[in-house]
This record gives C-alpha cells, structure tokens and sequence, in this order.
C-alpha cells in the first residue's frame, strides 16, 4: 500500500532539514522591511460617543439604551461590589444592557482590544496582569467634568468635594484625572499593641526615640523590626514617606518629575543615614532581607519582631493566622530631624485601584456615570461592607471596627492634608526596580548613603533620558 | 492511488497546518517585524526606529547580564544533570553486585526508581511553594535551621539563599536539577534496557570493572539519548522563567543576579511596555537558541551504534 519505508536516520533527517528550512524562513522575513507598518495592530478606530441629552440627573448626557460593558479584576474584593453598582446603573437607564465581565487576565484580555480600537467602557486594570498605567494614560478618557459633577447622593456636593485627600492627585497623571483611584490605603508602622501595653513600650515619635526603643526591645530578646526583603519596595514606603517629611512635598515633587539631581537633596542622605543606623545597628529581624511579605508578617504577629512598614490591608491579608490577643495598630513613621518640613502626623496614603473609560469606548458617558455611581455613598459603603476595606469616598464604610481600622481612622484625621504622595513608582518601573535594588543592597549593609544615591540617581537620568518612555509631570 | 493518498493527509494536515501557522509562525514573524519599531503595546501605529532596538540591546548592561546567566545555566545544568541521572540509571539497571542472575540493579532499585522519580511529578507551583520554605531566609526555614542546629551558621546571621547575590544562581541550579533529572534517569534507564544483555554479560566475563563496563559500554551506547537529553536541558537552560520569576526577588536579582533574557524580556515588555525593545530581545533568544540547535546537530552527526 504505501512505499514509504521508515529507514535509520530518515526521521533525524527530516527534522535538520526543517530546522533549517526554519532559519530560513526567519532571514528571509528580516529584510522585508516595506511590511513593517503594514502588519502591526489594527486600525486607528474613533470613539463613537453617543449622545442623550444633558441634564442635571444626567450630568453626562447617558443615551439611555446605550449598553454598558464593565470589566472588573476579580481580586482580593471581588466583584460583588460591581454587580450591586450594575444594577443602580440599570435603576436609572433600565433600558441599557450592562454586561458585567470579571477576570484577572486584564492585559492578556484587553491590551489586544485596546490596540483593535474597541476598549470596553469601563475597566478596572489591576492585579498582577494589570497594564502599566504609564503606556495606558494616552488611551484614557480625561474624567474632569465627573470630579465637578454632582455626586449623586450626597446633597450639594460635587463628586471630588467627597473624596478623601489625595484621591484626584492619585488618579491624575499629566494634569488629567483619568482614573478613578477607589480603593483608601495608609501606610505606616504596624505593631502588637497587647505585646507592647504589656511590655510598656511607648510608640516613638522622633527617630531618636525610635533607636531608644530599639535597644530597649531587643534587650527583651525581641528583634526590634522586621520588613518583606524579598519585596523591597516594603521598605520603600517608609524611606519614601521619611524623605518626603524631612525635606517637605517638594522634594517628592522634583523626584517624581525626573528633575536633575532630585536625589541629591540633603533629605535623602539624612533618611539613609538613619536607616542604615537601623540596619547595622542590629535592629534587624535575623534573615528579614530575604523574607515575603507574609513571612515577615507572620514574624510580627508571632512576637518575634516589634515594628514592621506596611498598610492597612495587612490585618485582612493575615487574618487566617492571626489570634484573638493581636491587635494590629498603625503609626506615621517617626520624624527624623527637628526641622522636619511636614508634621509627624503626615502619612503616605494612597487611593489605588485604576478604575478607567477608553477614550474609545462606544459608550464614554456611560463610562462616566458608572463611575459616578461608584463614588455615591451608597455604593461605597456596600463596597466596605462586601469587601471590609475603605473607599476614597469620605466618611463612607465606618462601620467597620477592628484596631487596625480604628487606628487607621485615627491616622487619617491626625494627617489632615498633610498626605504624602510618590508617583514614580507607578510612573518609572526600570527607576523603581534599581531602587529596589539599592534598598536591598542598604538593608544587607552592602551599600552607603552615598553610593545609594549616586545609583538611584544615575538610573533616574537614564530613565529621563529614554526616550522610549513617556514622561509624566505632578505639579504638587 | 497514489495522487489520493497525498490528497488523504493533505486533508489531514491543512487544518493543524494552518492553526500553526496563524498562531506560531505568524506571531514568530511579526515578533520580527515589530523589533524595528518602537512601540508601547497600544498605540495602532508603532513607530519605525531601525536598527536602533538592536543596538540599543548590544549596549544593555542588564541584558549582558542576563546573556552570562543564561551561560551559567547552559554550562552547568545539562552536566550535572546528566552525569546524576546516568550514574543513577547505572545503578538502578546494571550497576548491582552480580550475584549469579547476570546483570542487574542494585537491590531494591524498583523502589528507589519510583522515589528518584517522584520530584519530576511536581507542578512548577509545589516546586515554588516547597523551597519558598526550605530556603526562607530567617531561622525557621529548613536548610537554615538544619545549618543552626549542626552550629555550621549562627541564628543572628542565616543564610538569604534566593535573595543572597552569590547564592541565588547556585540555590535555582539546584531546584532545576532536583526537579529535573528523575526525568532523565527514567529516559537512560529505558535506553539502558533496550542494549541487549550479552553485551554486558560478555563485558563481565572479560573481566571489566563497574566503571569500565559503564565508560567502555553503556555510555558509548547510549550516545543519542545522551545528546538530546543534552539538547533538551539546554533548552531549559535558556529559558529558566518560571523559577527565576517565582524564586528570586525582583524578580532578577538580588542585584540583578539571578537575570537572565527570559525574565529581562518580560520585564520589559510588560513591565515597561517597551514591546519593540523587547521583541528585539526575543530575536535575540531565538537566534541563541537556532545555534544551540545546530551546534547539536553538527556534533551528533556521527553514526549511531547498531546492535
């Protein structure tokens, strides 16, 4: 029937022929450079924004059968949330069809729709697939006219006079607020607060009582502090919050904006002086420059370590570990020098969370009332009851008891406006890698003050330099 | 008849043929093309740049790195991978005591086999999870504690294994070889099986020692397998991105240690959204790897051994 016999050899030969019938194929395709443009994305498609009337319940003139299509990260909160603000967005436009989508591949999913020209009307782009808000903020709706719009039901205000301080900083890039950042977040130090009311340890507020207390904690045989070492940028958060307290927001300023020798400020020095103290100092939780996030954690909720850099998901995250007796309190990083430019109270808080419309959405003024929902104090506080975190919307969700969200409250009211914002580490990631990088060299004592800041700011030229990356500006 | 058949698996093979080729060669190809332009992954029109992605690459410290990692990895890993698994496929098929019945493994080798065996059954994400807690950094991981308790290191300084420059690439070659190689033993094992007795048996009569009859007989035997075992660790070795990326903080370091083209690459196209720049990194790999292939293929042209 058939006359091909299988000889030795026959099958290895067949395969080097097609290795190199392979390689061929990829020289020719090189100098075929006429193609190039020719076969990259799709189209350049126009956003087709349809058009209701404006009204005052209508701020952005929703065509009232336009569908909606939501897409939410499907993370540590959820989507419950969404569905419960779906169904206030079909109260109002009951004739609108809403498809909810939920998932965690938001870049696998929706890079290529972005690049098709046919985005969804919101996204939510978060999680560990999210896309590099930097390269998005070009593709984004600017949401100017939703900050001054009515919030929808907390009585004459507008939407951004209901936020928490620093929400439209944080979902502003170039000028434009282009994302809504829903989810409240403060950083600071966490400690045991029944370990240490036994003990009679008192919470420092300087950095000279910090060391104090240091020596006193570790000659009770507890390591003094610990940090997630395998995630540097742990320790980042309060570096960051120290140089932005002792040199003031302009510092942070000149930093996020790339300006030449912004890492040269006297602030920074004096911040890595003081925690290279820390770290050769003996302070440290043996092994803690090598350890996760919840190693580390576990290591303060064991009493093994007192004082550790994190924010106010960390009682959530370790819940499953945690006993009863702990009781998980959040301080502000102590201030460092007696002509700190902002006061101890100041905190590094973030809004996080990219809650987005595409520019070229079908539906943007659907987009934009979605989010408008999202920012009612309805929906908020449904959102604090489903997922036990706070929104950027103020006031919302204090139902919530726990000592670390109590403490948490109290650091916000204690920080007033006195909020500390960083950017270029949503801005730059090759900027932030190498200080991440440096960091883990300070906290292993392979590295000075000095040398820190030579690298640091060698990478942000480089990076300021690059033409390749698109720039971004903050103007306070 | 003939004309019918060709026409029987063309109807075969032009569906499969054509999913390749949509979703393999074509992205291959426009990888290619898109490592001329700079482009962020959205814009519809990325921007044509040249040659620049390239020689941009040639000057990357980090890139460099990456490329001596991935040496690291291509030089080590496929030896101590197969000098293991054939010393231990030796043992298990042919390297027992003669105790009159011939040729045979050393006793209880079925269990062993099975044993050697059971780290290749492991998913990458136990593989992780299972040496995030051997190597945790302070006292209570388990090569930490061991070392405490023989007083080998002091409780106050432990190891960072994964996150220690000097140990992080020498920490990941372990894990691929433990991962690996029962792989391999069971490969050679059934190599071993396949060369018939009498060679070994009359090897034995004349006289030769356990290390003669393995250097003079089974190795020589077992050259093909050997050589692409070689060429499949070598592969492994240039890819390397799931443990690098699971294991090490960064993920690459500490201090950009443990980078290698892989993660690096991923780095920048997701991370950065450098899409251009990254694919001309993936040329790169790719052209790394078609010489690796013909490399193997020019040293394993020699006729194989019949019997």
């Amino acid at each position: 029937m058939s006359d091909t016999q299988e000889t030795p050899g026959t099958a290895d030969l067949s395969r080097r022929r097609l290795l190199r019938a392979g390689a061929a194929a990829g020289l020719l395709a090189v100098p075929a450079a006429g193609l190039l443009e020719a076969c990259a994305s799709g189209g350049g498609a126009s956003s087709s924004s349809s058009g209701g009337a404006k009204s005052a319940t209508n701020p952005f003139g929703v065509k009232e059968d336009a569908p909606l299509e939501v897409v939410i990260f499907n993370g540590g909160f959820g989507d419950a949330y969404a569905k419960f603000d779906e169904q206030m967005y079909n109260k109002t436009f009951a004739k609108a069809k809403v498809q909810h989508v939920s998932t965690q591949k938001i870049q696998d999913q929706y890079q290529p729709r972005f690049a098709a020209g046919n985005p969804p009307d919101v996204l939510d782009n978060d999680g560990a697939n999210m896309m590099a808000i930097g390269q998005l903020s070009s593709q984004l709706t600017d949401l100017t006219d939703l900050l001054d719009a009515p919030s929808l039901d907390i009585a004459g205000k507008k939407v951004k006079e209901t936020f928490l301080p620093g929400t439209v900083d944080q979902g502003t890039i170039d000028g434009k607020f282009v994302m809504l950042p829903y989810n409240y977040t403060i950083f600071g130090f966490y400690y045991d607060a029944t370990v240490w009311d036994a003990k009679g340890w008192k919470a420092p507020t300087t950095g000279q009582e910090m060391l104090t207390l240091f020596k006193t904690i570790k000659a009770a045989g507890v390591a003094p502090f610990a940090y997630a070492g395998h995630f540097p940028y742990y320790m980042g958060w309060p570096l960051c919050d120290w140089i932005a307290k002792v040199g003031g927001n302009e510092v942070s300023v000149a930093i996020d904006n790339l300006e030449p020798n912004a890492w040269k400020d006297p602030s920074v020095k004096t911040t890595l002086d003081f925690i290279t103290e820390i770290a050769k100092g003996g302070y440290l939780y043996p092994g803690t420059q090598g350890l996760t996030h919840t190693q580390s954690q576990q290591a303060l909720i064991d009493g093994k370590a007192a004082l550790l850099p994190c924010g106010t998901w960390l009682s959530n995250e370790m819940k499953a570990t945690t006993p009863a007796t702990v009781k998980l309190t959040i301080i502000p990083v102590p201030s460092l020098t007696s002509s700190d430019k902002m006061p101890y109270g100041a905190a590094r808080a973030s809004a996080a969370g990219q809650y987005v419309v595409p520019k070229a959405a079908k539906n943007v003024a659907g987009g934009k009332e979605f989010l408008r929902i999202m920012a009612s104090k309805q929906a908020a506080d449904k959102f604090s009851e489903l997922t036990n975190s706070l929104t950027c919307i103020e006031g919302a969700g204090t139902g919530v008891q726990s000592s670390s969200m109590v403490s948490a409250s109290a650091m916000i009211k204690n920080a007033g406006t006195n909020i500390i914002q960083w950017h270029f580490t949503d801005w730059y990631d090759d900027l932030y890698k190498e200080f991440q990088n440096q960091i883990d060299l300070l906290m292993k004592g392979q590295t000075t003050s000095d040398k820190w800041i030579a690298a640091v700011q060698k990478a942000a030229d480089k990076t300021a330099q690059d033409s390749s990356i698109p720039k971004h500006k903050r103007s306070s | 008849m003939r004309h019918g058949q060709y026409r029987f698996i063309a109807g075969f093979l032009a569906i499969p043929v054509a999913l390749y080729a949509f979703f393999m060669v074509w992205p291959y190809i426009q990888d290619v093309f898109y490592s001329f332009d700079e482009w962020n992954g959205l814009d519809t029109t990325p921007k044509f740049i040249g040659l620049g992605n390239y020689s941009r690459l040639l000057r990357d410290d980090n890139f460099r790195g990456a490329v001596v990692h991935n040496a690291f990895f291509l030089l080590i890993l496929p030896v101590v991978t197969i000098v293991l698994a054939l010393f231990l496929a030796f043992m298990l098929n042919v390297g027992g005591r003669g105790g009159g019945a011939g040729v045979q493994g050393v006793r209880g080798s079925s269990v062993y086999k099975v044993v050697l065996f059971f780290p290749q059954v492991l998913s990458v994400a136990i593989i992780v999870i299972l040496y995030q807690s051997i190597f945790q950094t302070d006292g209570t991981g388990l090569a930490n504690a061991i070392l405490i308790k023989l007083h080998i290191i002091s409780a106050q300084n432990p190891i960072l294994w994964f996150n220690d420059e000097h140990w992080v690439r020498w920490c990941l070659l372990w894990v691929l070889v433990w991962s690996g190689f029962g792989f391999y033993m069971v490969l050679f094992s059934a190599a071993m099986q396949s060369i018939p007795r009498d060679i070994f048996e009359a090897a034995l009569l004349d006289g030769a020692s356990r290390s003669k009859q393995f250097f003079r007989v089974t190795l020589p035997l077992l050259w093909d397998t050997v050589s692409v075992a070689w060429v499949y660790l070598g592969f492994i070795a240039l890819d390397c991105f799931a443990l690098v990326y699971a294991l090490t903080p960064g993920p690459g370091g500490p201090n950009h240690a443990s980078q290698v083209m892989s993660t690096y690459f991923f780095h920048t196209a997701f991370q950065n959204g450098q899409y251009g720049y990254a694919c001309a990194m993936g040329v790169a790999l790719a052209v790394f790897s078609l010489i690796l292939a013909v490399i193997q293929l020019r040293v394993t042209r020699r006729d194989a051994v019949e019997f």
